[in-house]
């Protein structure tokens, strides 16, 4: 009897946690966002397209296995890949602390710092005083909600959307005065269009570890050793064969690879 | 099982907890308000008085409550001249967009559930009434509505309970009531089963009391169809 | 037929109507007929199991519409979709493990779409079996008493007297629970399928007219709704042959 509930009991450990399961990677699923442009955003017509896009791509054809793309929103983009619905996550996410504790990450594919926007003559400062009862609006359970939450939490009001398309759409018809984003992400699917057009950046660049972490990374299943090394020797790869440079080049005029 | 996510997070839940039941006693509140007149206009048998008032029952009874509440908080900004408005200050912010949405909508099915209350009164009652003389406001008054209500209170009282569960959807337009705290919640830790279980526990348990109150209601207002006690 | 609706719709909507939106629409409806046969299937089942005289049968069927119609579907959804994932892909995992490869499952997709009609079934089941349980309960026994009278089995007294009947004492509760149910398909955009409301989203926000996107797809619920009013006012007339209304 103790012995078939002790295999009961490990039975139901193991499926609440996951259990090593070891694969050849001819096929690869990799989660990605879909509403992050210019990392990647879906056309109208139902195309994934954008820079982690490009770089999954890349890194699929440098392994040599067949991939799809499987497009997660954000807050479900880590249970999902726990639940085996893709084996990676390609979606810029940022290699943290909090994050390790469930997921692996491979090497840093790129890094760019974080800043905040403001409505232009709007002439908010970034400072605690400056930003005094205002309201920020950032990506749910991103970097950026950790850093305005500890930095700035006593001070502002924040709001948290699921999607950064979402906090753009607030920014524009007045319900945010700062948003906090990524800089690159801001910039290409923000400022720089129509919607934006009346926003600035405003402030220094963050990039402290302790919240933006080394960069974005590839999350994959901790059991799943094997294919983070695989995918960190494709990284090498497509940094040295040009590939990496090519992709860079078709959406920044900068290196986004960082230091 | 991730107890420690939820347990250092339950402050959040109880601050969602209480955003949800003011939303909820509030509309409720507002919509029964707004939903006698209503109910009244669509009762009417001129087909001018009673078109607008029916137009809206079945505009809010037709329709999601997301997508209703979508209209408002980002249909409605996309005019200059509703952001230029007074109005701008309350469309503004999401917790007012939310209760506008689901006072419309609950006056919506209210009107609709009084209005069936309304049809159904007794001729007798309202000849009767007439014959003594009252007038047709005396008559609503004395005379329909308060027999009405009567008949409307059990499909109100599930109005209620449909009422609590669709404000779930307010999570959705970044307020944080119960349900956009368990988002929160899940999206930090990554612990889906338990942070929505916590949240649909703290709804299971507002339910149960929703049901209890009517059920007393119900005692205390058909105590005169009971039979009498020895 | 799609240059013809191309055309037709060409310009509504800025170009989204025909196909984006309407893709979407047919999604929706897709859902929500699945959702209905899973609910009609669940619902029959626990009106069954609550007229049932087997305590453990009434027990399980009383939880099951409890704990349903006290908690929101959205958040049901959000259990089913982002915990049922897990819960149903690590016990593959798990399986695999301990056969030896001989059994489980490395993956299986639990898409939105499924999850949705998974939980839309799942909830409205609860709501249908009340709703069929009061329509069994209202034949009068006379009738069923006059079945067995004749000698019938307890099968053909229930196919044959009990269940017409009690489908048109059912109708208008079922009605009621159709028109709610193909709202409630609306809650799927939230977990990323892409139904006419998530698709209004993406278009409206993409030409900044949320407004005219979103009171569309309202308009396009009207119909559906609309249409339901129609197909219910039959089945009732159907249904009701031989009873006299006033």
């Amino acid at each position: 009897m103790k012995k078939i509930l002790t295999a009961a009991v490990t039975a139901a450990a193991l499926i609440l946690t996951g259990a090593a399961s070891a694969k050849d990677w001819k096929t690869i699923r990799i989660g990605v966002e879909g509403a992050y442009p210019p990392f990647s955003s879906l056309t109208t017509s139902g195309q994934l397209v954008g820079f982690d896009i490009d770089i999954a791509l890349a890194l699929c054809k440098e392994i040599g296995a067949t991939c799809s793309l499987v497009a997660q929103d954000w807050d479900g983009i880590i249970p999902s890949l726990l639940a085996r619905k893709y084996d990676a996550i390609i979606a810029s996410m940022s290699i943290t602390e909090e994050r390790k504790k469930k997921v692996a990450f491979t090497k840093k594919y790129y890094n760019t710092p974080a800043k905040f926007a403001r409505k232009k003559g709007s002439g908010i400062e970034i400072s605690k005083a400056g930003m005094a009862g205002k309201v920020v609006g950032v990506q749910r359970a991103t970097t950026h909600d950790n850093f305005i939450t500890e930095e700035f939490g006593d001070a502002v009001e924040i709001k948290r959307y699921g999607t950064q398309d979402e906090a753009y759409l607030d920014a524009v018809s007045g319900r945010v005065d700062l948003l906090l984003a990524d800089s690159v992400a801001m910039d290409d699917g923000f400022l720089n269009t129509d919607n934006g057009k009346d926003w600035e950046f405003v402030g220094p660049g963050y990039s402290e570890v302790k919240y933006f972490g080394e960069g974005a990374g590839i999350a994959i299943r901790k059991q799943d050793q094997d294919l983070v090394d695989l995918f960190n020797k494709a990284i090498d790869a497509i940094r040295a064969n040009g590939t990496y440079q090519k992709i860079n080049a078709k959406y920044f005029e900068f290196d986004v690879y960082g230091q | 099982m991730d107890v420690e996510a939820i347990v250092s997070n339950l402050p959040l839940y109880l601050e969602g907890l209480w955003i949800t039941v003011q939303l909820v006693v509030l509309a409720l509140a507002a919509g029964l308000v707004l939903s006698v007149p209503i109910a009244i206009a669509a009762a009417s048998h001129n087909p001018l008085v009673y078109a607008l008032p029916k137009t809206y029952i079945y505009f809010f009874r037709g329709t999601p409550l997301l997508v209703q509440m979508f209209i408002i908080y980002y249909g409605f900004a996309q005019f200059q001249a509703v952001q230029e408005s007074f109005l701008w200050p309350v469309l503004k912010e999401a917790y007012w967009c939310a209760l506008i949405a689901f006072t419309l909508n609950t006056a919506g099915y209210t009107s609709e559930i009084l209005r069936g209350a309304i049809r159904q009164t007794a001729f007798g009652e309202i000849e009767a009434a007439k014959a003594c003389g009252m007038s047709a406001a005396l008559v609503y008054r004395r005379i329909i509505l308060p027999s009405a209500f009567r008949r409307a209170l059990p499909a109100y009282g599930n109005e209620v309970i449909f009422m609590l569960h669709g404000s779930a959807v307010a999570g959705v337009i970044t307020i944080v009531d119960l349900f956009g705290a368990a988002r929160i919640v899940n999206s930090r830790h990554f612990v889906p089963f338990e942070s929505f279980i916590t949240a649909g526990v703290f709804y299971l348990c507002l339910t149960f009391m929703i049901i209890w109150a009517f059920k007393r209601l119900e005692k205390r207002w058909f105590a005169y169809l009971r039979p009498r006690e020895e | 037929m799609h240059e013809f609706l191309t055309s037709l719709f060409s310009g509504v909507l800025d170009g989204y109507l025909y196909p984006f939106i309407l893709e979407g629409m047919l999604l929706t409806i897709e859902l929500a007929l699945l959702s209905l046969v899973l609910a009609l299937a669940l619902g029959m089942l626990t009106a069954v199991a609550k007229l049932s005289q087997s305590f453990a049968a009434r027990t399980v069927a009383g939880i099951y519409t409890t704990v349903i119609r006290g908690v929101p579907d959205l958040v049901l959804m959000f259990i089913i979709f982002f915990g049922g994932q897990l819960l149903v892909n690590n016990f593959g995992a798990w399986l695999l493990e301990v056969s030896d490869e001989a059994m489980g499952w490395e993956y299986i997709e639990i898409s939105e779409f499924v999850a949705g009609v998974f939980t839309i079934g799942v909830v409205f089941g609860a709501y249908m079996g009340e709703t069929f349980r009061g329509g069994i309960l209202a034949v009068s026994r006379g009738e069923i008493e006059a079945g067995h009278a004749y000698g019938m089995t307890r099968a053909q007294v229930f196919f044959r007297i009990t269940f017409p009947a009690a489908v048109r004492h059912a109708l208008p509760g079922f009605g009621n629970n159709w028109l709610v149910l193909a709202k409630a398909t609306a809650l799927v955009s939230i977990i990323g399928l892409e139904d006419m409301v998530f698709r209004a989203a993406q278009a409206g926000g993409t030409v900044r007219k949320p407004f005219t996107f979103y009171l569309a797809v309202a308009l396009l619920y009207l119909v559906i709704t609309a249409v339901s009013d129609v197909g219910l006012r039959w089945l009732n007339k159907r249904y009701s042959v031989g009873v006299r209304s006033a």
